[in-house]
């Protein structure tokens, strides 16, 4: 039998500390859609994704109602569409991105994801067309999310991408001027991607996953931050042991759904993320981990050694719990949809240059940081390459999603809404990395990915 | 196969009652039952077996609901794998 505090404890983990499982995100393979005539390429697709797809959202609904606990999304990543688009032209490829989008809305999911090129070391015919089609394509569409991976440690860093995608980014922005440029929000630059990470906008399923699979992003900042809360004083072992144990609950959970979506959908189980997913809901805060462990502001001195101990000892505590860990898996520090992060970006304490520090020991990048549409090609290209040289050096992931925010200068707010949040616009260092960033070409590989 | 009722809410006269006969309505063979009452407050947990249930498990998590609902009380009915998950190894 149960304890009664045990059970209370998940109860309460669910109603008041906003535990969820973030995502459940089914992954299809487009490979043998592959067809030479745009129309029927596109016909193939949507049938493809509606067939596999077609009971994914009701069976998260009824999952969600079995065990009492949210499941925020239901999602599809499929093929990188770049691998499919060699034969299309700019047109063609928007079609696709329009054909997913048709798809997402009837099966009642709110993002498909894997609009997606991988030219960390150069370019094929699909991934020129498909970059060039994405501000068209992100302002076509409402749920498509588009990912592209400039850089990886073995293959090192292709600037001549760093430096369109910088490009990419400001038109994206321009094309969506109307909804705070929310383009932008669906758009991630990666090194070292994933190929089944479950979360938006970078989900894509990779060329090594089987013809479908079903991964699961787990989520839980407000549980951790209320479990560090109750430990009161104590020292910093006892509190990475906290998270530790806290990580491992909500990881079991994560597996759980997992193992059941599986099941019921037919479809192998990939892996389950073990990431801290902050919304803008209060009290589901990464930043807010950061103070309970006795930070005045997330941002000030000693923030990067708090998040470097938290996401170890999320790791950790979750690596136990799943028999497959996988996707980005780490803590996120998304600004706008981190009620924690908005409030340290408004009083000061928190920086773009801090935020880049703070990638370098947890999951992802700069996410959601809203910059001044006016800021040039060549600069949102530095930040990228400054981002993307952190992952490809230290063997991770890295990635930046930036709106620079049309007609918007520093200081001011762009809204959203819903999961992405809101962001105040932040500052950033205006010199010019012009030169540099059109020399183009490749930085190699660094020595550390000789590994063999 | 068992559940877990959990009931939260204002003490009043009655409650276990009402409770009982919604799972008997729906063929929850009670188990087990703990319950405190902290500062007015009613706290029960019931495990009930539910193999023999004559609706769907999702069902019977709705009418919980609903008689929570109706009685002013939080009531959530969910499957015991979810405790297991989190509290054993």
């Amino acid at each position: 039998m149960f304890e009664t505090k045990d059970i209370l404890e998940t109860i309460s983990m669910i109603r008041e500390e906003k535990l969820d499982i973030r995502t459940i995100t089914m992954g299809i393979s487009l490979y043998d859609c592959q067809c030479d005539d745009p129309k029927r390429l596109a016909v193939r697709i949507y049938d493809r994704v509606m067939s596999r797809a077609r009971d994914l959202v009701r069976t998260g609904e009824e999952i969600e109602k079995k065990y009492g606990i949210p499941i925020i999304n239901k999602r599809v990543s499929v093929t990188p569409v770049a691998l499919m688009a060699g034969g299309l032209d700019v047109d063609g490829a928007v079609g696709i991105a329009k054909t997913l989008d048709r798809a997402a809305h009837e099966l009642g999911i709110n993002f498909i994801g894997g609009y997606s090129a991988l030219v960390q070391k150069g370019f094929t015919n699909g991934s020129r067309t498909l970059i060039s089609s994405i501000p068209q394509a992100l302002a076509e569409t409402e749920r498509v999310c588009s990912s592209v991976n400039v850089a990886s440690t073995k293959a090192g860093i292709n600037i001549d991408a760093v430096a369109e995608m910088g490009q990419i980014v400001r038109e994206t922005a321009e094309r969506t001027k109307e909804n705070g440029s929310i383009g932008c929000a669906k758009l991630v630059i990666f090194a070292n991607v994933p190929e089944d990470n479950p979360f938006m906008a970078g989900a894509f399923h990779g060329i090594g996953e089987p013809e479908t699979v079903i991964n699961v992003g787990v989520s839980g900042p407000g549980v951790v931050a209320s479990a560090i809360r109750r430990k009161g004083a104590c020292d910093l072992t006892e509190i990475a042991e906290t998270v530790k144990r806290t990580a491992f609950k909500i990881t079991r959970v994560g597996q759980l759904v997992a193992r059941e979506a599986s099941e019921r959908l037919g479809v192998p189980f990939g892996i389950v993320d073990l990431s801290l997913a902050p919304t803008p809901a209060v009290g589901d805060s990464v930043a807010y981990i950061l103070e309970s462990m006795g930070l005045e502001k997330c941002g000030c001195h000693g923030t990067t050694a708090a998040l470097a101990m938290l996401n170890d000892a999320v790791k950790k505590g979750g690596v136990m719990a799943s028999s497959h860990v996988g996707g980005l898996s780490g803590a996120f520090i998304p600004v706008s949809e981190d009620a924690g992060m908005i409030e340290a970006v408004r009083c000061g304490a928190l920086n773009l240059e801090k935020l880049e520090a703070m990638t370098a020991v947890c999951s992802v990048g700069l996410d959601m940081i809203a910059i001044p549409g006016d800021t040039p090609a060549e600069v949102i290209s530095g930040i990228i390459a400054d981002e993307i040289a952190i992952g490809v050096v230290n063997f991770k992931t890295t990635a930046v999603r930036l709106i620079p925010a049309y007609g918007c200068k520093v200081g001011d707010t762009v809204s959203f809404g819903g999961l992405l949040g809101e962001a105040p616009v932040m500052p950033v260092n205006t010199r010019s990395p012009a030169k540099f960033i059109a020399r183009g070409g490749r930085i190699p590989a660094p020595i550390q990915s000789l590994k063999n | 196969m068992k559940a877990v009722v959990s009931v939260i809410g204002r003490d009043s006269v009655g409650i276990i009652a009402k409770v009982s006969a919604g799972c008997a309505e729906s063929g929850a063979n009670i188990l087990d039952i703990s319950q405190t009452v902290l500062n007015e407050y009613f706290t029960m947990i019931m495990i009930v077996d539910i193999k023999a249930l004559t609706v769907p498990f999702n069902d019977f998590v709705d009418r919980m609901s609903a008689l929570g609902r109706r009685e002013g009380l939080e009531i959530h009915a969910m499957h015991e794998d979810i405790f297991n998950s989190m509290h054993r190894i």
